[in-house]
């Protein structure tokens, strides 16, 4: 007998099973986003808004641009001029703009602007702003009697550039080009230093990422398989860092390794140094990496820990029993299944490491300098622009890096704990 | 970092700022603490209105930062004297009016009473504070340091020096110490060739310096012996000779000195009170408060008309402050123009000579 069209499946109140559902999962799909809602403002707010703003820093100015119309107008409708001279016409609008300034009081700011390309311009800007109401034709003459400096083609190109608000300069500048009598070109060597600091920060927190590799892993794996009275013991150790202030603990490393320090003063007494050749520990790439290392070593242990505690040991156990050493049960065995950890520590050391700008700064001495103490001298100096290029820079390296990473190691198998 | 740094000292600004009449930031340790007994207190028992003072590692940035997010909630910073006019022509700060500061007590109007330089167009002069060296007298038997250039002798006085990692004063000083009068520092400076030379002169040197960054690090790297000499902030090796009985020695020559500026950010929440405050801060007796309690020198002639004794009640200030006739027979005052106009550049020269 062929059976009857099944009926669809209903709820006690008589609505189709399905709807009802789907309705009850929509709902609680909407409790849920309510409650990731706070975080997600917070992030919004603390986090992308802040980070978009500095990055449209990066590509705007209009310092020189909104108090600088007649000389705009005038670059438009020449756009193939000579820099090396600027004709009579570029100056009488530049003499215009100048008086002009020195009306509405933005000067300084539009000098500030230029001053970032082509240094001296500010001063420059102020005495021209000065000159510039009683200033009679010819204008370039004058201009020049007034100051030379004004027939820089340098000048001129860094106007040119500053006349619109959105610009590239800030990364020209960022990558060690210098604004010259023929526009844009590499650097003095003398004055090349960020793309040389961007590779030291690299190298740095890349050895500082594998010491703390080779530190973490003993330790994770003790913590792992010690009894939990003790390994609870010795998380408190690892974990003692984290509620110490980073300037106390720097400082403390400061006491220890200086030249008339801890360390110094028992290798002197011990005989193993003499007094006069006591080793320089501080104050230079070593104390550094030693101190950053110290720093950043929790954020490699925790995550190792995680992964390993949950390795059972029977899988080591069965290894050896099949006739594996202790080295290839290790290699093929135990390593493997640690990855995870090592990935996620790496990662976390290596970016966190990155963007470290107060122990290198206080401990650093003149070797230990890295890309992110440049930064904040740019933000202490008020060349917000350069300091959102440099940042925008480090930011795409990272980036770079982590998709490199993706692709090697695979972001779905990292295990932050 | 920095961003949530901002965001911090902006929150905490906040959090103090909301039942205050009167916020203003500055420096912190002696420095503020001298601030706050020498203009905080006494302006709450003249005049009643609540202030008060919140710390910063830098002031300067701080108020951009508030200015640009246009939640002000300072209403006074101290700022360095370039910093001052550098935010002034950023339109950062409020102009005030040196009209509007109180004369000196024989009636001098205060536009003629303050040294010159020391009011701008946005700023007045707190105090004048110096770029000197210092050594430990312990570590010296017979001949000992007298001039800027003893401090690049390595042959007469061997040992490491303590140097400021910052091209600021660094490389006038050096200049300085390579025998250009202190006239002319500026204008060498401004040559290509000028500041080769200021570079040749501290590579002389370079193997010997331990860099120092914060002006506490100074005095700490003496008082530890890890060096025999170094450059600080005059009140600093004057702090812990008179406070902590360090054998320390200031050595005038060669000084590179400038005022400390008062400023109000555009759009403080209370700008009369502000104004207020830095007219009762900057007169002639706010001055000399301020020179009681830390070895840094008032801007105004009327506030050195009377001895000025420290806070221990029998210290006679004069000798100590970088105004002293005495310290300034070879002494620079900083030049702010210049700064503003080469910051960045001989910075980044300054930072890959260092890298080298």
């Amino acid at each position: 007998m062929i059976p009857a069209t099944p009926e669809l499946l209903k709820t006690a109140d008589g609505r189709p099973l399905r709807e009802a559902l789907v309705a009850a999962q929509a709902r609680s799909k909407r409790k849920a986003f309510l409650l990731v809602l706070p975080l997600l403002v917070f992030v919004l707010l603390t986090f992308l808004i802040p980070i978009g703003y500095m990055l449209k820093r990066s590509v705007e100015h209009d310092g020189f641009s909104k108090s600088s119309p007649t000389l705009t107008a005038w670059f438009h409708a020449n756009p193939e001029f000579d820099h090396m001279n600027p004709p009579e016409g570029a100056f009488a609008a530049l003499v215009t703009d100048l008086a002009q300034m020195q009306a509405d009081k933005n000067t300084g700011m539009a000098g500030t602007r230029i001053n970032y390309t082509v240094p001296g311009s500010i001063s420059l800007f102020k005495k021209g702003a000065r000159e510039a109401g009683d200033m009679q034709p010819p204008f370039k003459e004058a201009m020049l009697k007034l100051d030379p400096a004004w027939g820089d083609p340098a000048l001129w190109y860094g106007m040119e550039s500053a006349a619109s608000k959105w610009t590239t300069d800030f990364y020209q500048v960022a990558a060690d080009r210098k604004l010259t009598a023929t526009g844009w070109e590499r650097g003095d060597d003398k004055q090349r230093i960020y793309l040389y600091l961007f590779f030291k920060t690299f190298l740095v927190s890349g050895i500082i990422t594998l010491i703390c590799m080779v530190l973490a892993f003993p330790v994770a794996h003790l913590l792992a398989v010690l009894p939990m009275s003790k390994s609870s013991l010795l998380m408190i150790l690892v974990l003692l860092p984290f509620w110490t202030s980073l300037l106390v603990r720097t400082t403390a490393w400061i006491a220890l390794l200086q030249e008339q320090g801890i360390v110094n003063d028992a290798l002197v007494a011990l005989g193993v140094v003499s007094n006069e050749n006591r080793l320089s520990m501080m104050y230079n790439m070593t104390g550094t990496i030693v101190a950053m290392t110290h720093v950043l070593l929790p954020f490699m242990i925790l995550p190792l820990y995680s992964v390993m505690r949950v390795i059972p040991p029977s899988y080591a156990r069965a290894a050896r029993s099949l006739g594996a050493t202790s080295w290839t049960t290790f290699r093929r065995i135990y390593l493997p299944q640690t990855l995870p950890g090592i990935a996620a520590g790496s990662l976390l050391v290596f970016i966190l490491a990155v963007g470290y700008y107060i122990t290198p700064a206080l401990v650093g001495g003149a070797e230990g300098q890295l890309i992110s103490n440049l930064i904040s001298f740019h933000m202490n100096k008020s060349n917000w622009s350069l300091a959102a290029a440099l940042a925008a820079m480090l930011l795409a390296a990272i980036l770079l890096l982590y998709w490199i990473y993706d692709r090697l190691v695979g972001i779905d198998r990292l295990k932050l704990g | 970092m920095k961003k949530i740094l901002i965001l911090s000292t902006a929150l905490t600004g906040f959090a103090f700022a909301a039942n205050a009449d009167i916020t203003v930031m500055s420096w912190g340790g002696a420095y503020g603490e001298a601030q706050t007994e020498a203009f905080v207190k006494p302006f709450i028992a003249a005049t009643g209105k609540a202030t008060i003072m919140v710390d910063s590692d830098n002031p300067a940035p701080a108020i951009k930062a508030m200015v640009e997010a246009g939640n002000v909630t300072v209403d006074v910073a101290s700022v360095e004297y370039a910093d001052g006019i550098r935010l002034c022509d950023e339109g950062v700060l409020e102009p005030i009016d040196v009209a509007s500061l109180p004369a000196a007590p024989d009636g001098t109007p205060a536009a003629d009473d303050f040294l010159a330089g020391a009011v701008t167009e946005c700023a007045v002069s707190t105090d004048i504070w110096a770029n000197v060296y210092g050594y430990d007298t312990t570590k010296f038997t017979g001949d000992v340091p007298k001039t800027a250039a003893d401090f690049f002798d390595l042959a007469k006085f061997p040992g490491k020096r303590g140097l400021h990692k910052s091209a600021k004063a660094v490389l006038e000083f050096a200049l300085i110490g390579d025998g250009v009068p202190v006239a002319d520092v500026y204008s060498v400076l401004s040559t290509p060739e000028g500041v080769d030379r200021a570079f040749a002169k501290l590579d002389s040197i370079k193997a010997d310096v331990v860099w120092w960054e914060a002006g506490s690090q100074a005095p700490q790297l003496l008082a530890d012996g890890e060096v025999v000499m170094t450059t600080a902030y005059n009140g600093r090796l004057f702090a812990a000779a008179m406070n902590e009985g360090k054998p320390f020695q200031i050595v005038w020559d060669g000084q590179v000195y400038e005022n400390e500026m008062f400023v109000v950010p555009k759009g403080a929440p209370n700008k009369a009170d502000a104004m207020e405050f830095i007219a009762f801060a900057t007169s002639t007796e706010g001055l000399r408060a301020s020179a009681q309690q830390i070895s840094y020198g008032p801007a105004r002639k009327s506030s050195m008309a009377e001895e000025i004794l420290y806070k221990d009640g029998k210290t006679v200030m004069a000798p100590h402050l970088p105004t002293a006739p005495a310290n300034l027979t070879n002494a620079l005052l900083s030049s702010a123009e210049f700064w503003v106009d080469h910051d960045a550049e001989l910075n980044e020269r300054f930072q890959a000579w260092l890298a080298q």
